[in-house]
């Protein structure tokens, strides 16, 4: 098979191996190949290999994919593979990108929880059933892969723009009734917030973990809008 | 610009997006029955002049577009052109006045 690769920086350009076929190889097997056995300055990033860390995404043949969990057999186009880091995101070297950017807009969405309650107060009670519960379950297996991000136009066009994953994990906190960040909704309003979204939904059909953080980031719309009619924004 | 009033154009625009949704239909329905049913301009004049319903229901009209063309042309201005910033702010203000201002405009001639 015919596997092209990005190699070097922003500035850099792809180079073509060729790797053996196996069955239920992965895209990762075929990167993982490449660095053990044809060339061993070709950087990526894995770890669990099982589509729990989200360290692994890449760009394959076009497209934003987890590659541990990707199967050569499924996106392998006339037996050529090619594959480049994840968009939106700047190039450290060959596959890897730097996540920083991403992970600082967790933060400035709020993407943490706050919580007043201490041991001295009883539990919080969420019914497993109830629309608020069911919001949470929604969007909260997140693995921070970035997939969604690099699938996402407007981050492309408004670098300022927070990205599907920090508002979706801050719709999972806003739907928590036990959080008590007040800041929170203003930091997720407006131009970089959930207001630039242009529902293309590119991050729910490319999220590996199938969340869908259109559906929270319109939540986010609803609940700010609420916010701003009540006087409390 | 800050949240509070991004939040303020999104509602804004959420809501004549709803009076448009009504208008056009009401608006195309109109052209289709005008057409089909061969109405000429004096026709349609006779049923426009001096009608305050019609005049109500296309002032109405423009107003929703001059309020939701400009803050959807907005974003097209910053992730297009990469303007943003207050010389945009003014530029959209503008447009939305500028459409106002020919849509009313056009709905007089056919009131009065």
């Amino acid at each position: 098979m015919k596997v092209s690769v990005w190699r070097g920086d922003a500035l850099g350009s792809l180079q073509t191996f060729e790797v053996p076929r196996f069955p239920s190889q992965t895209v990762l097997d075929v990167v993982t190949h490449i660095q053990r056995h044809l060339d061993p300055t070709l950087a990526y990033r894995y770890a669990c290999r099982v589509g729990m860390c989200g360290s692994c995404a890449m760009t394959v043949n076009g497209q934003p994919r987890w590659t541990c969990r990707t199967h050569v057999d499924r996106v392998a186009k006339n037996e050529t593979l090619e594959v480049r880091p994840l968009r939106n995101l700047p190039v450290i070297r060959d596959l890897v990108t730097d996540m920083r950017t991403f992970f600082d807009k967790w933060q400035r969405a709020g993407g943490h929880f706050d919580g007043r309650s201490t041991k001295a107060d009883d539990f919080a009670r969420i019914a497993p059933e109830s629309a608020e519960r069911k919001s949470i379950d929604a969007g909260i297996e997140c693995i921070g892969c970035g997939v969604c991000y690099a699938a996402c136009d407007v981050v492309k066009w408004n670098p300022d723009y927070l990205g599907p994953a920090a508002l979706n994990r801050a719709w999972t906190l806003v739907a928590d009734s036990r959080d008590t960040d007040s800041a929170r909704l203003r930091a997720v309003a407006g131009d970089a917030g959930c207001h630039a979204c242009h529902t293309h939904m590119s991050c729910t059909e490319r999220c590996p973990k199938h969340i869908s953080p259109t559906a929270g980031i319109a939540g986010l719309k609803r609940a700010v809008a609420k916010a701003e009619i009540d006087g409390k924004l | 610009m800050n949240h509070r009033s991004e939040t303020a154009l999104w509602i804004a625009q959420r809501a004549s997006a709803a009076l448009l949704a009504l208008c056009v239909t009401v608006h195309l329905v109109t052209i289709v029955y005008a057409v089909r049913g061969g109405l000429t301009a004096a026709e349609i004049f006779a049923r426009t002049r001096g009608s305050v319903g019609w005049l109500a229901f296309y002032t109405l009209f423009v107003l929703a577009v001059a309020v939701h063309a400009p803050i959807g042309l907005r974003p097209v201005l910053a992730e297009w052109l990469g303007w943003r910033g207050k010389s945009r702010e003014v530029f959209v203000l503008a447009f939305g006045v500028l459409l106002a201002w020919i849509g009313l405009r056009a709905v007089l001639a056919v009131f009065a």
